[in-house]
């Protein structure tokens, strides 16, 4: 301890096993990350629900205007809050990920702060939060009786993880591309705004023509989407996915994702 | 311990590759005090950077066996946005210790009072430093890495870094990165010169001193006109 003249034994601070400081570290990273995005005052923090709460209500607006000319019989609610909540999630872990190592550089000076520990706090803290105005969102629309409750949970929630993976196996393919090649940074926001439209967020995937369905349904994302669906309201549409395909996808994407993290990690020389 | 094996590091800049640190061997063994000295771009910071682990070396390996410090009283891990009570706590909790008795140890060595709770970002270029001194000394290491540091604070804070670092952790490793003759004399019990990539082991600073001028064109033609320089 400091100030009382001794000092600690030595190597003291090396006994730890690496299960404990890497769960340590990215602990305080993701508290730290807390604090400097939503802020001491928790009007920022309200944000996490305002945005989705807005388009769902937006979405459901149009779809119950428009209700005689499709005469659909989907939950318009459910499939609006999953929908958005499955877009947050891909979206936003990857652009959290991307360009997060250069806020974060001189924390590798403490030697057990590593870089993948600094992506896993900012994935995790995205899956937390999206996860938080998801599970929030339902039980306020559930409250106002807009939206049934899922017929599987556990589907639902086995869809959620598939699409957390996903998520988070994306994130860090794109940012260790992006340390590699800073055009890829520059290239995310806008290759997320192409494939918004086809991932499922305003469709499912029964209303499209088979052939297309067929094409779209190469996103991994959009299968997960499709059980995370079925789970909810599954009695009500066809759903459409293959969970076999989506896992392969993840796992590879994690692959490539921590290698090139792990090339990174040996490269960087800054500050 | 800590040992250096064949350690190399080069950097790419836009002349291409540029070998910076080449064959390095080195061994800190506990409670032993290292001075390096070597002009600008020498590869000193490269070195700490690397013991430190912030980096990897291109070639060659790095053992320890001791905890090693951050490059003491850095202020870069900072956050502008949060307080510097919350960079406390972040750094208790990396280092998994107990945040209450240290941040009163802060509190009473920065004498920052009440700016505790204030955003970094708020801070003048002295208060950070006293920040960042005071929390450097709240994590027990085995060696310390220290580049170019005690010339924060008044006098009276110098001493009291003075007293904290060399008096209270007498029995630690430090590498110490100066330019300063006065403070590296004393200090150390060995001393590294970086030049051109490799370095030289001295045990005698007068030694040392006088090959380091050397380096920087400055050369005395003997030592005993050098030492009189020094008075």
């Amino acid at each position: 301890m400091p100030n009382n003249g001794q000092t600690s034994p030595k190597g003291k601070l090396l006994r730890d096993n690496s299960w404990t400081i890497n769960r340590r570290v990215v602990g305080a990273l993701l508290l730290r990350e807390l604090l400097t995005r939503y802020g001491r005052n928790n009007i920022g923090f309200l944000w996490l629900f305002i945005e989705p709460m807005l388009f769902v209500l937006v979405v459901t607006a149009i779809w119950s205007a428009t209700r005689t000319i499709h005469g659909s019989s989907i939950p318009i609610v459910a499939f609006a809050v999953t929908g958005y909540s499955s877009l947050l999630m891909w979206r936003n872990m990857p652009s959290r990920c991307a360009g997060a190592l250069r806020s974060n550089l001189s924390l590798l000076y403490h030697r057990q702060v590593t870089i993948q520990d600094v992506y896993w706090a900012r994935i995790l803290l995205e899956f937390m939060a999206t996860s938080t105005s998801f599970v929030v969102l339902s039980i306020l629309f559930y409250t106002m009786e807009w939206l049934p409750v899922p017929e599987d949970v556990l589907q639902v929630l086995g869809g959620w993880i598939l699409l957390g993976w996903f998520g988070a196996g994306l994130a860090l393919t794109v940012a260790g591309l992006s340390e590699k090649y800073d055009v890829i940074g520059r290239l995310w926001p806008p290759f997320s705004y192409l494939l918004m439209p086809i991932s499922g967020v305003a469709f499912i995937a029964d209303a499209l023509p088979p052939k297309l369905r067929e094409i779209a349904l190469y996103l991994p994302m959009l299968n997960a989407l499709e059980y995370l669906r079925e789970g909810w309201f599954g009695s009500l549409m066809q759903a459409h996915y293959d969970l076999g395909y989506v896992i392969a996808f993840n796992l590879a994407l994690t692959f490539a994702g921590l290698s090139l993290v792990r090339q990174t990690q040996l490269n960087t020389s800054e500050e | 311990m800590i040992k250096l094996t064949d350690v190399s590091k080069d950097y790419l800049t836009k002349a291409g590759w540029r070998r910076i640190l080449s064959g390095i061997n080195l061994t800190i063994n506990p409670g032993e005090r290292i001075g390096i000295l070597g002009r600008n771009g020498a590869g000193k910071s490269t070195l700490i950077r690397l013991i430190s682990g912030a980096e990897r070396p291109t070639l060659g390996t790095i053992e320890r066996n001791m905890s090693v410090s951050w490059p003491l009283a850095f202020t870069g891990g900072f956050h502008g946005t949060l307080t510097g009570a919350d960079n406390v706590r972040f750094i208790c909790r990396i280092y998994g210790v107990d945040f209450e008795p240290r941040f009163r140890f802060v509190e009473e060595f920065s004498d920052l009072g009440i700016y505790l709770n204030e955003p970094v970002g708020t801070y003048s270029s002295g208060m950070r430093a006293r920040l960042a001194f005071a929390i450097s000394m709240t994590i027990d290491f085995d060696c310390y890495l220290i580049d170019e540091v005690i010339a924060v604070g008044d006098e009276r804070f110098r001493n009291r870094c003075k007293v904290e670092l060399f008096e209270k952790r007498r029995d630690k490793a430090m590498l110490i990165v100066s330019h300063s003759h006065r403070y590296l004399k004393g200090t150390c019990d060995r001393f590294l010169l970086f030049n051109e990539g490799t370095i030289e082991e001295h045990d005698d600073f007068e030694e040392v001193y006088f090959r380091y001028k050397a380096t920087l064109g400055e050369a005395f033609e003997s030592k005993e006109q050098m030492i009189a320089a020094m008075q």
